[in-house]
């Protein structure tokens, strides 16, 4: 018995050892992104709440004084209500708060039903075939293809419209609704929708892939119980399929939603503005909208600014005071980001715990 | 032969059973279901052959034989439930009442609604109670609060679930034991209204008391619908069936009055399978 236990005892002891090291590697690159995302928020966080320094340290002139207390740091009050300024201590993320809001309504509106749809043509009605794989391969490619390729074809698609359109011209389009008019620009230039709907397109294969995950997850025996009991196949995916996929799905689109609300990269190539001094539709408050409701039809083809880019372009401020303000931003970008993502665990944790086959 | 008289036993005490209830006799004559010249294909593989069969009305035919005789795919020709199936295609008629269910004027969606089916799986919606049993009824363009009410209560009785559920209709169907989940199932089946309740093999899953119940129900179904059920358990259809068939391997081997079937099998494999020399 002893001859084969001393035998192994050397391998034995390094096959610790590689035990333990190979534990230590796994858990240093766990705490390698935890420690770099802790020091990137410490020092975002402080640099945000650093300025501008406290009145003492102001120089005593009243002129000073008086500036000083009636400017403010950035993430008061102050920074919510204002637009961007030439003074950094006026300058505020109003007009970019509102347009990074309008673009996430958007781009919920355009790629819930086109996702969804597609998701349920392709799980539900579509047959195995060669089409459906070369569909699904592509999908899964879209979702990894750069978000700059996205704004280039949002760029001629939205923006330039394939130059069916001559600028010159300056056409519009008016569309009667049964109340009001609505006047659509065409091509639609560096307005709001074409920013949503090249986002769109950036988050769809996001959307179809994660929709489609949902329905498969939903057992073929809910499906089967229900055509026994004389529904259509319409029916079947109406009250039943899509009730029990819709957590998954809605985690799918938040995730996704949080994605596009990051994005600066389409934005900027697509020419979204940088420096906004009004709001999309002239709303700046949920009262706004009942003031004047055609607001909300106009918004979509006003100009606009978005949270990322107004970061983006405050960082890159020669002024130094920006870079506070572009820190500001990011708390705010991230705060916005990290509900979402809660949202979006809470939705599908609730739902596990109700919901069992 | 022990295992034939016990099954002589389970037999003899269903009629005593019926008879105090004052049934109708066990043997019914007039024909539902007409099956002819059934073959059946998954793509390629046939899975059943040449399978001629009639079912009688009000009464319980029970099909037994060993997993992937075709006893279930038979089952399930019956109210087109293979259509979903990819590639299943079939040739010969099945006549529901004198009517080709397979005929292209038959919408297969009304056709489900005479022929319900319940599963060997409880599979109920992720709804209410009340939702469970009152989906049947809605899709079929119910709208009227009053009558799904009705509908709902009516066949939660027939399925004897009411006195369990009556007072929390509202609660998640999936919070019922597995039995009163089967029973829920059952129910709402029935809400359809349908003439014939298919049945794949559904106390399998259930403890003995939960299929006894359902047995007694069955037996009590019977007096208003037509009822095939599959089981593996050749004991329960000796209990509850009036017919029993035997399928193997894709054939129907044999198809008797119950009594007759397990006493007096006429072909050598029914009795090998009964008496339990091979399945």
């Amino acid at each position: 018995m002893s001859v084969p236990t001393k035998l192994q005892e050397p391998h034995l002891a390094r096959r610790h050892r590689i035990d333990k090291a190979f534990e230590w590697v796994c858990c240093g690159s766990t705490w390698f992104g935890v420690v770099v995302l802790g020091m990137l928020l410490l020092s975002v966080g402080w640099k945000a709440l650093t300025w501008p320094p406290s009145k003492a340290k102001l120089p005593s002139s009243p002129v000073a004084t008086v500036e000083a207390t009636s400017s403010s740091a950035p993430l008061s009050t102050r920074f919510f209500s204002s637009y961007d300024s030439r003074k950094p201590r006026e300058a505020g993320i109003l007009a970019a708060i509102w347009g990074s809001l309008w673009l996430i309504v958007l781009v919920a509106l355009f790629s819930v039903p086109i996702g969804v749809g597609s998701a349920v043509y392709l799980e539900e009605y579509a047959n195995d075939g060669r089409l459906k794989r070369i569909i699904q391969v592509n999908l899964s490619n879209l979702a990894g293809v750069p978000s700059i390729v996205y704004a280039l074809l949002g760029m001629t698609a939205f923006v330039k419209m394939f130059g069916f359109f001559t600028k010159d011209e300056g056409k519009s389009l008016v569309i009667n609704l049964l109340f009001t008019t609505v006047d659509v620009p065409l091509p639609f230039d560096r307005t709001l929708i074409s920013g949503a709907l090249t986002l769109t397109l950036l988050v769809l294969p996001t959307v179809i892939v994660a929709s489609q995950e949902a329905l498969r997850a939903v057992p073929s025996s809910i499906r089967t119980a229900s055509y026994a009991l004389g529904a259509t196949q319409w029916q079947t995916i109406r009250y039943q399929v899509i009730p029990a996929a819709m957590p998954g799905i809605m985690t799918g689109v938040i995730l996704a939603l949080s994605r596009a609300m990051g994005e600066a990269a389409p934005l900027m190539l697509i020419g979204a503005l940088t420096y906004v001094a009004y709001t999309p539709g002239d709303i700046t408050s949920v009262s706004d909208i009942f003031k004047n409701p055609h607001g909300l039809l106009d918004a979509p083809f006003d100009k606009f600014t978005a949270l990322p880019l107004q970061i983006y372009q405050w960082i890159n401020h020669p002024r130094a005071e920006y870079g506070h303000l572009a820190a500001a931003g990011i708390m705010v970008l991230l705060t916005i980001l990290l509900l979402m993502n809660t949202v979006a665990i809470v939705i599908r944790h609730k739902f596990q715990k109700c919901t069992r086959w | 032969m022990t295992i034939m008289q016990s099954f002589t036993e389970l037999v003899h005490q269903r009629q005593q059973r019926e008879s105090a209830k004052r049934n109708r006799p066990v043997e019914s004559e007039v024909t539902k279901l007409d099956v002819r010249n059934l073959n059946f294909f998954y793509g390629e593989k046939q899975a059943l052959f040449d399978v001629s069969m009639t079912v009688a009305e009000r009464a319980v035919t029970a099909f037994i034989g060993p997993s992937g005789c075709g006893k279930s795919t038979f089952l399930r020709a019956l109210n087109r439930m293979n259509d979903i199936i990819e590639g299943a295609h079939h040739n010969g008629t099945v006549l529901l009442e004198g009517q080709e269910i397979y005929a292209p004027d038959v919408d297969v969606v009304s056709l489900r609604k005479r022929v319900g089916m319940v599963f060997q799986k409880s599979t109920p919606f992720p709804k209410s109670i009340f939702d469970n049993v009152a989906y049947g009824p809605k899709i079929a363009g119910q709208r009227n609060h009053k009558g799904l009410s009705e509908i709902v209560e009516q066949s939660l009785k027939r399925a004897a679930l009411w006195d369990e559920v009556k007072d929390r209709l509202q609660d998640s169907a999936l919070a019922l034991s597995g039995g009163q989940q089967q029973r829920l199932c059952i129910a709402r089946a029935l809400a359809t209204n349908p003439d014939v309740l298919l049945m794949d093999e559904p106390a399998s899953a259930l403890d003995p008391a939960s299929t006894s119940r359902v047995e007694d129900l069955i037996f009590e179904l019977k007096q208003n619908y037509t009822i095939v059920i599959v089981t593996h358990n050749m004991q329960q259809a000796a209990r509850i069936s009036d017919w029993t068939a035997f399928f193997y391997q894709g054939y129907l081997i044999e198809k008797d009055h119950t009594q007759k079937l397990f006493t007096t099998p006429k072909k050598k494999q029914t009795e090998d399978y009964i008496t339990g020399r091979f399945g």
